[in-house]
């Protein structure tokens, strides 16, 4: 794999339609997440522009939340054809909402009004009655070059108004990504603030006994839909992690020789060692910009910090400490690099500049911090922390004030920040468990939830939004 | 509290008499069940080491030490075994092999893989000072990829924490 087929698979709309397994079938269709619904034009009377000042809005910034009643009736097949499609949008749309804790999907059994069109407004005293905030309506159509059509409106009941309205193409297949982009338009609309749910997770997938664990790297949706596995188990593969582009991922797998940091692009499967390094390199990530690797590389009985750039193959050493420097990772403007050394004694939080430098300590609450990762906003890092053999996650400002732990118990590890920073995933292991598995918790450390994987998992690394 | 599990409190020499034992009472019961089956065919059998064999060298050598919690530091019984090996491996110097380093669960991944890097790297510089030559040898850390014990608790943690010598069977 050469720098050129990044940057190629990288641009526009492709992405949309990334499936490792099947490369060459995959259809090229462009997928606007930004396409306004025009129905406006379509039918005049429906000029519903959505005024500022809403009354549903969601405020996600406050203490205690209270999870907005919502009616998602099930969207309309344009076509008879387009009927079973579109109740599995509705579905996936209605689980990525009521998972994100912030939403509380009614009971289709409650509803009064059966929403036959798309097209009218609807009777939104029926919607009232069933105390619902707001109202989504949707249809999917079958076009005449095979693509899906999908339009939804999504309604502030409470004030009789449309809040949002877009459409869609794409290639048929493609239909749950089309129902996590509704979902994250709804999200956005009512909360302020930025989605997530049009995204994927790469993991480590555990089957076996622990003396025995088969290892192999695996990626999925979000929701834990569409699992894939991307190695085949014969090596041990160990912190995926994902490029901002979202067509590689970065890992370190014990292959021949030292166990190292490799490359893998999952559109093409093909796979390249990152650096030359004598010994082990391990703990990699990638750079905000995605032309960097950042790792940690073994010297006798120390480990320092190095990146390379991807395209020169240039490696630079950023620390030499007689120490443990290790689980690097970038603030989200590339200029400063948070990570964990033992230089002090025991592990802690350390930040210093991206080019290397001086670097401070960040974090003196009680206990070892671990696995240091920025969030995307840039306002948080999330860690790992060992105190009184407890394995707690939590989240500290970047100069270390204001932590907070979220979930605290025998084994929690590894936090990665949704796109949109609000929400994190770990994984977790129970006293005497059999093996690991994912779970997400939001930063306010509410709405604790597992997420669903085949066999056990570990090492999540949440991408960026898809679109 | 530690990195990589709790010290039993006990010290190595407790755990490795354990271990020790329990070994040799799983080589009694094979011996028992394969004289019940077989009677005449006893080749594979030999429970006494050939000299020089890598069974001997795991037998009456001994083929790993243990470590503290989130150490890398040698016990004093450590050493005593480390020096048998260096006295073997001298002796038999046919044999190549690795040092592997590992950690227990009671850490994270990334930081269990150097802390495992740094028990194999002191086992290296340990052997290589008692005159074994570095050319014979490599070191993997596992981190805490590989344990040898999973029931949950400090006795089983201390199992984990520890560097292997694995003799290149090729050599």
């Amino acid at each position: 794999m050469n720098s050129n087929s990044i940057r190629n698979n990288s641009s526009g709309a492709d992405k949309a339609n990334a499936n490792i397994m099947k490369p060459s079938q995959m259809p090229r269709s462009p997928m606007s997440r930004r396409r306004v619904l025009a129905l406006g034009a379509a039918a005049g009377s429906l000029a519903l522009s959505s005024r500022a000042g809403a009354v549903v809005r969601l405020d996600i910034t406050q203490g205690n939340i209270q999870p907005l009643p919502i009616a998602i009736p099930n969207f309309i097949g344009g076509t008879q054809d387009d009927d079973e499609t579109a109740i599995s949008v509705t579905q996936v749309i209605s689980a990525d909402l009521q998972r994100s804790g912030l939403f509380a999907p009614i009971d289709p059994a409650a509803f009064l009004e059966k929403i036959a069109t798309v097209d009218t407004v609807p009777n939104f005293p029926d919607w009232r009655t069933i105390n619902a905030q707001a109202l989504v309506t949707g249809r999917l159509t079958r076009q005449g070059d095979g693509r899906l059509k999908a339009e939804f409106r999504l309604w502030d009941v409470v004030a009789g108004q449309q809040l949002a309205g877009q459409q869609y193409f794409t290639t048929p297949d493609n239909w749950r990504r089309i129902a996590h982009i509704i979902a994250d338009a709804i999200y956005e609309r009512i909360t302020g603030e930025g989605g997530y749910f049009d995204s994927r997770v790469v993991f480590v997938d555990e089957t076996g006994p622990k003396i025995r664990r088969v290892k192999r790297l695996a990626i999925m949706d979000q929701d834990g839909a569409n699992v894939r596995y991307l190695t085949r188990g014969d090596e041990l593969v160990l912190t995926p992690r994902f490029s901002p582009s979202t067509q590689e991922i970065t890992y370190m797998a014990y292959g021949e020789g030292d166990p190292r940091v490799y490359l893998l692009n999952i559109e093409t499967g093909q796979r390249e060692i990152v650096g030359n390094f004598p010994g082990m390199s391990f703990a990699p990530r990638f750079s905000p910009d995605g032309q960097r690797v950042i790792m940690s590389l073994q010297e006798n009985s120390n480990s320092n910090l190095f990146v390379m750039d991807l395209r020169s193959k240039a490696t630079t050493r950023l620390t030499n400490t007689q120490a443990i420097d290790t689980a690097p990772c970038y603030s989200p403007d590339g200029t400063q690099i948070c990570f964990e050394s033992d230089r002090g004694g025991q592990p802690q939080i350390y930040v210093m500049p991206a080019v290397g430098g001086p670097a401070q300590r960040i974090s003196f609450g009680d206990g070892i911090y671990s696995t240091p990762v920025w969030s995307p906003s840039g306002d948080y890092i999330a860690f790992t922390r060992q105190y009184e053999n407890k394995f707690a996650i939590g989240v500290m400002k970047p100069d270390g004030s204001g932590e907070r732990i979220l979930t605290e118990g025998f084994h929690n590890e590894g936090p990665t920040f949704a796109p949109n920073g609000r929400v994190i995933m770990f994984f977790r292991d129970e006293e005497g468990g059999p093996g690991p598995s994912l779970f997400t918790i939001d930063i306010a450390g509410r709405n604790d939830q597992k997420v669903p994987t085949p066999s056990f998992a570990s090492d999540p690394a949440w991408s960026p939004l898809l679109s | 509290m530690g990195l990589d599990g709790s010290n039993g409190g006990t010290g190595m020499n407790g755990m490795s008499i354990v271990r020790g034992a329990k070994f040799a009472a799983i080589i009694v019961a094979g011996l028992m069940i394969a004289g019940c089956a077989k009677q005449q065919d006893t080749t594979g059998m030999t429970a006494a080491a050939v000299p020089g064999s890598p069974q001997d060298f795991l037998v009456n050598v001994g083929d790993r030490v243990f470590f503290d919690t989130d150490s890398s530091d040698l016990s004093d019984q450590a050493r005593a075994t480390l020096d048998k090996q260096s006295e073997w491996l001298n002796h038999y110097n046919r044999y190549n092999f690795t040092i592997e380093g590992h950690a227990d669960e009671r850490g994270t991944r990334e930081y269990n893989l150097a802390l495992g890097a740094r028990r194999a790297e002191t086992v290296r510089e340990y052997l290589v000072s008692r005159g074994v030559s570095a050319q014979r040898m490599r070191t993997i850390s596992y981190g805490k990829e590989r344990p040898v014990a999973t029931c949950d608790d400090i006795s089983c943690w201390s199992q984990n924490r520890r560097a292997v010598i694995v003799l290149d069977q090729s050599s």
